[in-house]
């Protein structure tokens, strides 16, 4: 039997390279440095963020296959990778002080924090179902170890066992859908498998076809907290440590959304008409349920939880369209997502106390008037998330809306903006403690270091700037939704 | 002078940024700063009311590239006409009064005050002035949330609940609003427009069904705003806990915002679908005349009073607007302009008791007058012209409405919003009978001090505008008269195919036409697009000048 061994072309990968490299060399570090002050490590890992960004930055335009054509470097990949890096840049600029506080500033979160971001790369550039689940597992499994990082925390070890259990459950679906994909089709390459689906004169009454992607369907739906498959989200975010709740929230879902899209968009478009029968009632669903929940709570940490659910509902409307406006809608999204979300959990860690106490909503009372500039931040964070004008959630809404009325979804869309106007009232309502209830506190503890500080300038920057002129990012979104 | 509209509308933002460097503790500079502001921008804006010449263009307008992207292009496309002009000017106007009556009634939290007030202005003029749709619900938008903080934070007791209902209620509307505008930009790309610019869109030939649910999406968010009966419970809660400036705008000013949206936007875009459910708007504006009339009545809070008399005069207005004529349309933009005086004027008057006495119901008062004959003096001016009597301005405009009205296919409701006239006498003249006569029996009223000078300066512009527009409303009338005639025409003519308007523009007859005719229009809304036979009367009645 001979053995075909392509030529490989490292560098879309390169840039997965370089962080697992120095995901291990910082690995090594720690071990041989224990105990002690562990933010040099944060540091390192920031610049090296920086320099991976520059890096992948640098790629825009290009068109790469490698390693046979299961690993590509477009600009769709390009555009994700950002969001992970912003999300993953962020999220280590407020974990230092936050671990610090929580005594548990172990030196393998860095490393860990990097490798999701690699799992989450692979998983956006995967132009093949093995590569994609390859990412997919990679960034799993970091994940659990996250959630579950504060060990001496109670919540956080449930947060983590809830989170392994429940999404090793869920990659049981995604392989056994990936499998019936391979029967029906006999390749795992996305591009074989959309020629050869085209090729079959009935595809949609193929089972073996249909079943994979609607087990596949599945499978995502739990990555990114589609309802019904949302019962972790509450427990896993408001016990994991804040920052990687704030990770969790903005790096994974994009990065199931990534893998979500260049799946479904490349790989079944002919199957378009079925699987967004199925996103509309799940997209639907997604937004009702978060959004009703999230009403009820107290814990500001689930609050932010069940809307996140809801916004994942905002993302399914454009991938519902299916069309150019809606997925760049997507894209520009998740990109503004990260910044506004994790800019809200910063905020949150700064009001909390050691050991995750004084995280209700009503802690939040006289925020306004005490610490004018973080409760300024922190109103724009909400209207961001609210989709209030003008700021970038607005702009991501509108054009998530905008595919979907444009693909005739009328009543979709609809069931938005109410589900939009009904989420306004969770939101209002921490604004309301925060400006119009008078306090005892006078938040004396809360202490914005320098990481925290650039975290909150970049996020404030990051959320504000597309909500004025977005015509930049939204046409480096369309771009890279083009070129898929 | 060429950006003079956007010099209007941003320099409150510009003074906002003065703001920021102004420490906190130093109320006075603040106050006089932004006083100061509101002040430069009232006197930029009679530049254009200088300038403005009397025709139905779009003047001053501004026109430049902000988002592109995809699908879609909005504009930074700004202008006004006639109907925007007034309204501009109305905001700006007000402004500074609002901002005057602030400086002891508002101790806390001064800087945040002044800055709401000022981004407050900025988002209302940009709703005024934008010829883009996108760039109009922006605005919209933006305007709710310095008013949210203005009564959650410095408002009454129930000021929460207030506040985050008066969000609620209006991002409802506003976002069904959104879905029917990006429904009609991809109806609008389908016929090949490139942007949002709001006027192309009046060209546009949208069939029935289309129009009925674009406009009732468009409607139901301006409904909200005016507010028409039945959503208009968020109304009197959000005027009873705002502060008082804060009451002052929004019954000056963003009150008209919803029917400014009809004038503007639901029924000029949508001609056919407006006439088609004309009576059902005319049915709720003649309910809120009467109910809100009747509500007044026996409120116990004077502030709650004047709410629902708001309700009640903004019930006039949409019923003008809806007759679909020039007297009616003319009669529900000057009442706009003369609500907006009158309310705000009596909001400050209630601001002014309730500052003295920290009470507002109507049985700790009485015998005022012996007290406070300044104060008596200009209460009972503004309650004359709230009531409407002749030689104010609230007679000019309530007395347009209803010729037009009866004129128009809604003869009946006339007959009986007229009695609204009445009932709107008889709780403004009881209430202040209650408050004004009878004995000065309560010891705490017997020290109260008269309106000082800077109270009397703040009225003064108030009842000098109530005389002037009462006396000589022509200049305000010839300056939105084309504006309207356009409209009435756009209302009117919509069924007929484009080519026919440039040769209806040029038929010239004589005035004494004006306001008949009105009748055959009473089915319009029922017939078939298309059909010429309707257009001569309309032509007659309307291009006259």
């Amino acid at each position: 039997m001979d053995m075909i061994i392509p030529t490989v072309n490292m560098t879309p990968i390169l840039p997965e390279i370089l962080l697992s490299v120095l995901a291990m060399a910082l690995l090594l570090i720690n071990v041989f440095n224990p105990g002690g002050q562990k933010s040099y490590l944060a540091y390192i890992s920031f610049a090296g963020i920086v320099v991976t960004a520059v890096l992948v930055g640098a790629g825009w335009g290009s068109h790469i296959e490698s390693f046979s054509g299961s690993v590509v470097l477009d600009n769709f990949a390009i555009f994700f990778k950002m969001t992970f890096l912003v999300a993953a840049g962020l999220a280590v600029l407020i974990s230092d002080s936050y671990m610090e506080r929580e005594g548990c500033n172990h030196g393998e979160l860095y490393p860990l924090i990097l490798f999701t971001v690699v799992g989450m790369m692979l998983m956006a550039s995967g132009t093949d179902l093995m590569t994609i689940f390859l990412g997919l597992e990679v960034m799993s499994v970091s994940l659990y170890v996250l959630a579950g990082f504060n060990r001496a925390n109670k919540k956080s070890n449930e947060a983590g066992l809830k989170y392994f259990m429940l999404g090793a459950f869920s990659t049981g679906f995604m392989l056994y859908g990936m499998a019936l994909i391979y029967g029906a089709t006999g390749t795992t390459r996305l591009y074989k498998i959309a020629t050869v689906v085209g090729q079959m004169t009935l595809p949609s009454a193929n089972i073996l076809l249909v079943a994979g992607m609607l087990l596949m369907m599945t499978g995502f739906a739990f990555k990114i907290a589609a309802a019904p498959f949302h019962m972790w989200t509450p427990d896993v975010y408001e016990g994991a440590p804040t920052p990687m709740t704030a990770f969790m929230s903005a790096g994974p879902k994009a990065a199931g959304f990534a893998a979500l899209l260049r799946i479904f968009l490349v790989a079944l478009p002919t199957l378009q008409v079925e699987w967004s029968q199925v996103l509309w009632v799940l997209a639907a669903l997604t937004m009702t349920v978060g959004n009703i929940t999230a009403l009820r709570q107290d814990n500001i940490k689930r609050v932010l939880a069940y809307s996140s659910i809801a916004h994942a509902g905002y993302a399914l409307v454009g991938f519902t369209a299916g069309n150019g406006t809606g997925t760049a809608g997507i894209l520009f999204y998740m990109l503004s997502y990260a910044f506004m979300n994790i800019g809200a959990f910063a905020i949150v860690i700064l009001v909390s106390k050691k050991g995750e106490t004084n995280g209700n909503v009503s802690d939040f009372a006289g925020l306004g008037f005490k610490r004018p500039l973080l409760a300024l931040v922190m109103t724009l964070f909400l209207f961001s998330l609210a989709g209030v004008p003008p700021a970038a959630g607005f702009i991501g809404k509108f054009y998530l809306f905008s595919g979907a009325i444009q693909k005739g979804y009328i009543w979709l869309a609809v069931i938005g903006v109410l589900n939009s106007a009904a989420s306004v009232y969770y939101y209002l309502r921490i604004m309301v403690y925060m400006y119009f209830k008078e306090s005892t506190e006078d938040f004396d503890w809360v202490q914005v270091t320098a990481p925290v500080a650039l975290a909150l300038i970049i996020a404030a920057a990051g959320t504000l700037i597309p909500g004025i002129v977005p015509s930049i990012l939204l046409q480096y979104a369309q771009m890279a939704v083009k070129l898929m | 002078m060429s950006n003079v509209l956007s010099l209007t509308t941003f320099l409150p933002i510009l003074g906002v940024l003065l703001l920021l460097f102004i420490p906190k503790d130093s109320k006075g500079v603040l106050r006089n700063v932004t006083l100061a502001v509101t002040v430069v921008t009232f006197l930029v804006s009679l530049i254009m009311l200088a300038g403005f010449q009397t025709n139905a263009e779009f003047q001053f307008v501004e026109n430049v590239p902000w988002i592109a992207a995809g699908p879609f292009m909005m504009r930074y496309n700004i202008g006004i006409d006639g109907i925007s002009l007034w309204l501009v000017i109305l905001t700006t106007f007000i402004m500074p009064i609002a901002v005057l009556s602030t400086f002891t009634a508002v101790e806390e939290k001064v800087k945040e005050y002044m800055v709401c007030l000022l981004l407050l202005e900025t988002g209302m003029l940009g709703a005024f002035i934008s010829l883009d749709l996108f760039l109009f619900y922006i605005f919209w938008e933006v305007m709710l949330i310095p008013m949210y903080f203005m009564i959650g934070i410095w408002g009454g007791k129930n000021k929460i609940y207030a506040a985050v209902k008066f969000f609620i209620y209006t991002m409802v509307g506003s976002l069904l609003m959104l879905v029917a505008l990006i429904f009609l930009y991809f109806k609008g790309v389908e016929a090949g427009f490139q942007d949002f610019g709001l006027l192309q869109f009046f060209n546009l030939k949208l069939d029935m069904a289309t129009q009925i649910w674009l406009f009732l999406a468009f409607a139901f968010a301006f409904a909200i705003k005016v507010p028409m009966f039945p959503l208009h419970t968020w109304l009197p809660d959000a005027h009873t806990e705002a502060p008082t400036a804060g009451s002052v705008i929004l019954a000056a000013v963003l009150l008209k915002m919803g029917t400014y949206g009809y004038v503007r936007f639901a029924i000029p875009l949508f001609p056919e679908a407006a006439h088609k459910f004309a009576p059902l708007i005319a049915t709720l504006a003649v309910i809120g005349i009467i109910y809100a009339a009747l509500v007044a009545m026996v409120q116990e809070d004077v502030k709650k009073l004047v709410a629902y008399s708001s309700v009640a005069h903004l019930g006039f207005v949409m019923l003008g607007v809806f007759a679909f004529n020039t007297e009616g349309i003319t009669g529900g933009m000057l009442q706009m302009l003369n609500h907006g005086i009158s309310t705000g004027a009596l909001f400050l008057i209630v601001g002014f008791i309730y500052e003295r006495r920290h009470t507002r119901l109507i049985t700790d008062f009485g015998g005022l007058s012996k007290q406070m004959p300044i104060f008596a003096t200009i209460f009972m001016i503004v309650t004359f012209s709230s009531v409407g009597l002749p030689g104010t301005n609230g007679f000019v405009g309530e007395f347009l409405i209803l010729i037009g009205a009866f004129e128009s296919q809604l003869r009946w409701f006339t007959v009986v919003a007229t009695s609204g006239v009445i009932l709107s006498a008889v709780y403004m003249l009881w209430v202040f009978q209650r408050v004004m006569f009878g004995e000065l029996d309560n010891p705490k009223n017997q020290k109260l001090l008269d309106l000082n000078g800077r109270e009397i300066a703040i009225m003064v512009p108030l009842v000098v505008m109530i005389f002037v527009m009462g006396l000589y409303p022509k200049p305000f009338i010839d300056k939105m008269d084309p504006a309207i005639k356009k409209l009435v025409a756009q209302a009117r003519i919509a069924p007929v195919t484009a080519q026919m308007i440039p040769a209806m523009n040029q038929m010239q007859m004589p005035v004494g036409h004006q306001g008949t005719g009105q009748m055959p229009e009473a089915n319009q809304g029922e017939m078939p697009a298309g059909q010429p036979g309707q257009t001569p009367p309309a032509v007659n009645s309307h291009d006259a000048k």
